[in-house]
């Protein structure tokens, strides 16, 4: 067969490549390309944020309104699901299934007390008063901190997906695959986190 | 390629080959890596809370400035240690996307607030009065 093939590209020689020739695997580099257009779209809500965010209409400031306490426990939540998830890969390259789906889960579940702090800490804030439509500083607020809760909101329901996935088909190369396209999403909400908590909370309770 | 010119059924059948095994590149951190940074971004979260929090220092513009600082240095930490960015990996163009989309968030965040700041300060000044005939 090889034969046949080698004499037919002799007659019709070839001069350009039939299959693209990817160093290493693209998905990663196209998941990358989709995490800095992320990365855009959180620029844009920062800049919002960073221009309205001292027109308090004489409605309350950050100071009235942030608890720093509350803060500091959500942010030691995702760092460590940070930490949690890289022990999950951690146990993927080892090919230790139930080690991998055991730190998927602590993962997980941190991600979800992210979740329902930050949702207690809206609903505080509404309850207070202080909602969306009370003055551009809060629209700007709940715009920012709203679309991060939301990627994480979809972040844990994409970690219970490849559980399952996992569970079912077992650490084969394409679950390998999404499980590290995954660890970069939620790495990446990490850092924009930072941004949040340094430029959103911190610096708007110096005032 | 140009050392086999004769030979494109090898080349191809070498593809073939190649996108099969191509495995997962060694994109991930050793435990080691992944402690390290942990500990450093610990570190680097907990000193800017409590600067605010305690109170620490009497300017609040040097306080702002320490907060943005840790912040930054915090972000390469985490590129670095969880997120495995280097000039090496996908051939470099992790990195040279990372590098346009800093230049454009930078424009963005500091064209924002340099042309909104500008509209504030130019505005005509305004009392009381004015403002509640506003339309």
């Amino acid at each position: 067969m090889s034969e046949n093939q080698a004499a037919v590209s002799a007659e019709n020689p070839q001069f350009y490549l039939t299959e693209d020739h990817h160093p290493e695997n693209s998905t990663m580099l196209g998941f990358w390309i989709y995490l800095m257009s992320d990365c855009l779209m959180f620029a844009v809500l920062f800049a919002t944020y960073a221009v309205l965010g001292r027109n308090y209409a004489a409605g309350p400031a950050p100071a009235d309104l942030f608890d720093l306490q509350l803060v500091a426990i959500n942010t030691a939540m995702l760092l460590f699901s940070s930490i949690t998830y890289g022990f999950a890969m951690l146990r993927m390259e080892k090919g230790d299934k139930a080690g991998t789906l055991a730190w998927l889960a602590i993962t997980g579940l941190f991600g979800l007390a992210f979740l329902g702090i930050e949702l207690y800490e809206f609903s505080h804030l509404i309850h207070e008063g202080a909602g969306p439509q009370r003055s551009a500083f809060l629209s700007a607020f709940f715009t920012l901190v709203g679309t991060h809760g939301l990627h994480v909101t979809f972040g844990c329901i994409w970690l219970v997906t490849l559980m399952a996935q996992v569970a079912k088909h077992g650490l084969i190369e394409p679950n390998r695959r999404r499980l590290m396209c995954l660890s970069m999403f939620w790495h990446f909400l990490d850092v924009i986190w930072i941004g949040v908590f340094s430029l959103v909370y911190l610096i708007g309770v110096i005032g | 390629m140009s050392s086999h010119p004769h030979a494109p059924a090898q080349e191809s059948a070498h593809n073939t080959h190649h996108a099969q095994s191509h495995g997962h590149e060694a994109a991930h951190g050793s435990f080691k890596s992944y402690m390290t940074g942990f500990v450093l971004a610990v570190i680097l979260t907990a000193i800017p809370f409590w600067l605010v929090m305690a109170d620490v220092l009497d300017s609040k513009a040097l306080t702002a400035a320490i907060v943005m600082a840790f912040a930054a240095v915090q972000v390469v930490v985490h590129m670095v240690y969880f997120l495995h960015m280097n000039s090496k990996s996908e051939g470099g163009w992790t990195m040279l996307a990372l590098i346009f989309t800093i230049v454009v968030v930078v424009i963005a965040l500091s064209g924002s607030l340099w042309v909104m700041h500008h509209l504030n300060t130019n505005m005509m000044p305004m009392n009381p009065e004015m403002m509640k005939n506003m339309p």
